[in-house]
């Protein structure tokens, strides 16, 4: 704002200038008046600017996908409405070069638009400020149109406090016809964000008995999520691929629509179901994203048998591929980094990590196990079991002995539910404090991850998006007596049961994925090779 | 669709031959709607669109003939008939409409009133892929007195051995004393499997049950199964553990060609369903066990698996003896709000009506009347100086003028003479009762049924 002291219409300036010293307040003509000069002012300096800034505006929007913002949540509501705007104008400035005649005679130009230029000489003024470090950066041919994706929204289940966002969750669910969960308890201040669920409370209490709205595969699953029966990356993303099976089995298209979308259509309320039943793991994400692409990209010519063939053999190639030819090419490179006599260190249970040891244990490696577990899964025990049963030697211990038992480690394995972009790694919680030790004694930490599991999130703390379980779940009764009972009664009393939690790259020394053994920092470059291969 | 309903309305209702022997049982009066309104009602309200309703002739004249049920029932009930002196079973109920049966079935009893909520019963089907789930209720004693029974108390029904893991959810042993010759014998493969059981006696089974279609097919293929809570349930408990069901490969060929000679197997085979692979899979990578302490994978890979929902607090009551009859009518007006006196009924205003008792539609009830903790029937008429208390009174009954009716339960389309006195007794239908009679804890029926036996 700094064109109040540029000349221009005459006599009006000076009662402007007047009264303002006068410390009166402005009168609505000279208002509009200021305003008018202003814009004036403005159209004159960027058909100056713009054709020496055509390069540089491009840049200040490449370098906009700003990284999930941490700490303000507030904030980056605010960025991408601006964000958006400036997109459409660079294109459109160069045209306005050519009505060359001063914008002064054009008094009627709509208001959008002049708020649109507006902000888009901020944005260049913001990015001519920034030192010229926008060539160096990404240089690719990326489309101005799909810029615009790149910057998102928070998505809902982070703004559980947000009665607006609540709002309109509640009523996408009506109009889907999904009865919305109601969180559960008083939750812990820092969380307060999150959705808190109790399983006492199902979601099909509110659905009637032989689903109708809902496929019944759909409803078994979202129980079984619930429950906790299929828990696990995996174990949830394999089962969530079989119960669309049977929902594109089951699916005939209406009469006046095309399979490509009314099919997609058809899943978005079940993916919401699923949502309320238990918050959706990044890799669910990405096979849902996959097969609303396979499911788009049917021709339209194709007849609905043909389609929905092709579909499911898409859904088998997916899970072979993905999961597990995936697990086959991890182990073989794990078992490389596997020598005799080692002592490996793993905590809970990865479907995966498992699967590596037992493998090596075939290719009759020596080394023995060390378990670590944590309530109030206490998921640990499946895992020894299934070691043992196979006859590998373990240890079990809780994860406050950690530190007393990594002397004897040499190598720590771990599981990932999600690898984020910015290398860091989503996994049970539990596992940064074991990374963190681990550095500290200097054992290398090894995470085994299929690159399914991959997501374009970014996050640099465990606040932000995370998943609150039941809090009844850390009530335990020993000898009869419940000392938790009541603890709704206790006003100052808050359970909290966090799920995840997101280990740093610093403490992750190898990343194990089925494209072979990568440091953590180059998870984005692998997430940008998967993109350009779509 | 999920799920098909299927109300079992057949029944002669043997333990009460008293009341039932005109009215039939699902039609008998309970709270002004007739018996067969329950279960139909707790469908509907849980969302059941249609229903499949296995009686007989009468009952399906009268159910469609019926106002109240017309306008009350919304759902679309496809009737099937059967003899009434077939003496079929339930099992071999359900096998006669094997055609009608296209998926998974919730079988309900007709004399089952309840409050509980079905989506508990119907989660253990889903969640745990069950084969079997039921309902069963903490019994409740008793407390009303029964007309016409001589003093002593009631000699003890067979009771019922319900054998449930540690969660309470998973059926493991069920067997009705009757069965037991000396002792309770548990196998040792379940103990060895699941050394907890929890054994319970005082419990109800609400025969309300959540089958597998691959069931209502094995007893197709087996004709001599005929009682589904007699014979089926306690089979299908017993089978789970039996060394024939513990995962088989999928790829076994050579196991299943020799299982097809035994017909019991058959059931084996068809609990296997499409996607197995993926199923197996999704099992494998998940990191859930329902026990602990042992080496075997969840459920123990035992695939047929048998739930019971056992409910603590909540109304659970079947209506196959007298008692249960008089208490079901005490307590089943709190399951829906009408009003207690319908409009139609043409009460006097000095008559005294307590809060608790129900007039039916087109009452005439005189002045002077008394009514307490009692149910009248509809078209009835009650005249002048008339004490009712804690009784039960069914349709197009006549009772004159100075009567004194006091726990008793009066069938249909009978006169009480004037002046009598009638305490705790079942004055069965279409009976005359002269008038300054004095009857105290009798069965006054007809001459003509006493030698039913």
């Amino acid at each position: 704002m700094a064109d109040c002291g540029e000349p221009d219409g005459p006599g009006n300036k000076d009662d402007i200038t007047r009264s303002k010293n006068e410390g009166k307040e402005l009168s609505k003509e000279e208002k509009q008046r200021l305003r008018k000069q202003k814009k004036q002012q403005k159209k004159q300096k960027e058909r100056k600017n713009e054709k020496s800034e055509t390069e540089k505006e491009k840049t200040p929007v490449s370098l906009l996908p700003p990284p999930r913002p941490v700490a303000t949540q507030k904030a980056p509501s605010a960025l991408p409405a601006p964000a958006s705007a400036p997109i459409p104008v660079p294109a459109s400035a160069p045209f306005h070069s050519s009505p060359a005649p001063s914008p002064a005679d054009k008094p009627a130009k709509s208001k959008a638009e002049l708020k649109a230029e507006r902000r888009a000489r901020q944005e260049t003024d913001r990015a001519a400020k920034q030192p010229g470090s926008s060539s160096s950066g990404i240089k690719t041919k990326v489309p101005l149109s799909e810029l615009n994706p790149v910057v998102k929204r928070l998505p809902e289940h982070v703004q559980v406090d947000d009665p607006a966002v609540v709002k309109r969750l509640a009523k996408k669910l009506e109009r889907q016809q999904i009865p919305l969960r109601s969180d559960y308890g008083y939750k812990v201040s820092l969380f307060s964000h999150l959705h808190q669920y109790s399983r006492k409370a199902p979601l099909t209490q509110q659905l009637s008995i032989p689903s109708t709205v809902i496929h019944p595969s759909i409803v078994r699953l979202g129980l079984q999520y619930s429950q906790g029966i299929v828990a696990g990356s995996n174990a949830r993303s394999v089962a969530l691929l079989h119960a669309f099976k049977q929902v594109i089995r089951d699916y005939t298209t209406p009469p006046n629509e095309e399979l490509s979308r009314d099919l997609v259509n058809k899943l978005k309320p079940y993916i919401s179901f699923l949502n309320q039943c238990r918050p959706l793991s990044a890799s669910m994400g990405n096979a849902i994203k996959y097969i609303k692409k396979e499911i788009s990209n049917i021709p339209s010519q194709c007849k609905e048998e043909e389609a929905k063939t092709k579909l499911l053999t898409c859904i088998d190639r997916y899970i072979e591929e993905k999961i597990v030819l995936a697990a086959k090419a991890i182990s073989k490179y794990a078992i490389e980094k596997i020598s005799d006599g080692d002592v490996i260190l793993v905590y809970g249970c990865s479907s995966l990590v498992n699967n590596i040891l037992c493998e090596a244990f075939e290719k009759s490696r020596k080394f023995r196990v060390i378990v670590v577990d944590s309530r109030p899964r206490l998921e640990g025990r499946e895992a020894l079991r299934r070691l043992v049963q196979r006859g590998i030697s373990c240890t079990y211990v809780l994860i406050s002995a950690l530190s007393y038992i990594l002397p004897e480690v040499s190598k720590v394995f771990l599981g990932a539910h999600a690898l984020l972009a910015n290398g860091y790694v989503m996994s049970r919680v539990g596992t940064s404090q074991i990374a963190l030790v681990a550095r500290t004694f200097n054992v290398p930490v090894l995470v085994c991850c299929e690159t399914y599991k991959f997501c374009e999130k970014v996050q640099t703390d465990s606040f932000v998006s995370n998943e609150l379980d039941d809090p009844d779940d850390l009530m335990v009764t020993r000898k009869g007596k419940t000392q938790l009972e009541n603890w709704q009664d206790v006003s100052s009393l808050g359970l909290l049961n966090l799920v995840y939690d997101v280990t740093p790259p610093d403490f992750v020394d190898l990343v194990i994925t089925d494209l072979g053994m990568i440091p953590c920092t180059s998870v984005p470059v692998v997430l940008r090779v998967k993109n350009l291969d779509q | 669709m999920e799920l098909q309903a299927v109300l079992m309305a057949a029944g002669g209702g043997s333990r009460m031959m008293d009341l039932t022997y005109n009215t039939r049982k699902p039609l008998l009066p309970v709270g002004n709607k007739p018996l067969i309104w329950y279960p139909l009602n707790l469908l509907e309200r849980v969302g059941f669109e249609e229903v499949i309703v296995i009686t007989t002739k009468e009952v399906q004249k009268m159910i469609s003939t019926d106002p109240k049920m017309k306008l009350d029932v919304k759902m679309k009930l496809d009737i099937v008939c059967i003899q009434e002196d077939a003496d079929m079973g339930t099992a071999d109920a359900l096998r006669h409409i094997q055609q009608k049966i296209k998926t998974d079935i919730l079988v309900v009893s007709c004399d089952l009133i309840t409050d509980a909520a079905l989506h508990e019963v119907v989660d253990l089907f889903r969640a745990h892929n069950a084969t079997l789930s039921m309902l069963m209720s903490k019994a409740h004693e008793f407390t009303e007195t029964v007309p016409g029974q001589k003093g002593k108390k009631k000699t003890g029904e067979q009771r019922d051995f319900v054998g449930v893991d540690g969660t309470g959810k998973r059926l493991l042993f069920m067997a009705n004393e009757a069965d037991l010759d000396k002792g309770l014998v548990i196998r040792k493969s379940i103990m060895r499997k699941l050394p907890r059981m929890h054994i319970k006696t005082g419990l109800v089974d609400a025969h309300l049950y959540c089958l597998k279609k691959s069931v209502v097919d094995f007893l197709a293929d087996n004709k001599s199964v005929s009682s589904i809570r007699g014979e089926l349930v306690p089979y299908l408990v017993r089978k789970q553990f039996s060394k024939s069901m513990t995962s088989p490969n999928v790829n076994d060929e050579a196991d299943q060609k020799l299982k097809k000679k035994d017909g019991n197997a058959n059931l084996e085979i068809q609990i296997l369903s499409r996607d197995e692979v993926l199923l197996q899979l999704t099992r494998e990578r998940s990191c859930w066990n329902d026990h602990r302490g042992d080496m075997s994978e969840a459920y123990h890979g035992v695939r047929l698996r048998c739930y019971v929902h056992i409910m603590d607090e909540g109304m659970c009551y079947r209506v196959n003896t007298l008692a249960a009859y008089i208490e079901a009518n005490r307590l089943a007006p709190k399951l829906f709000d009408e009003p207690a006196v319908h409009p139609s009924a043409a009460i006097s205003v000095r008559c005294l009506i307590g809060a608790d008792s129900i007039i039916g539609a087109s009452c005439q009830i005189s002045d002077k009347a008394s009514i307490k903790r009692s149910m009248i029937g509809a078209s009835t008429t009650v005249r002048e100086k008339v004490k009712v208390t804690n009784s039960i009174i069914m349709h197009g009954v006549t009772i004159e003028e100075g009567c004194n009716i006091q726990g008793s339960v009066i069938c249909s389309n009978t006169v009480i003479g004037r002046g009598a006195d009638i305490k705790y007794c079942l004055v069965g239908s279409a009976q005359r009762i002269e008038p300054e009679a004095e009857r105290t804890n009798e069965v006054i029926v007809g001459t003509d049924q006493l030698m039913e036996i």
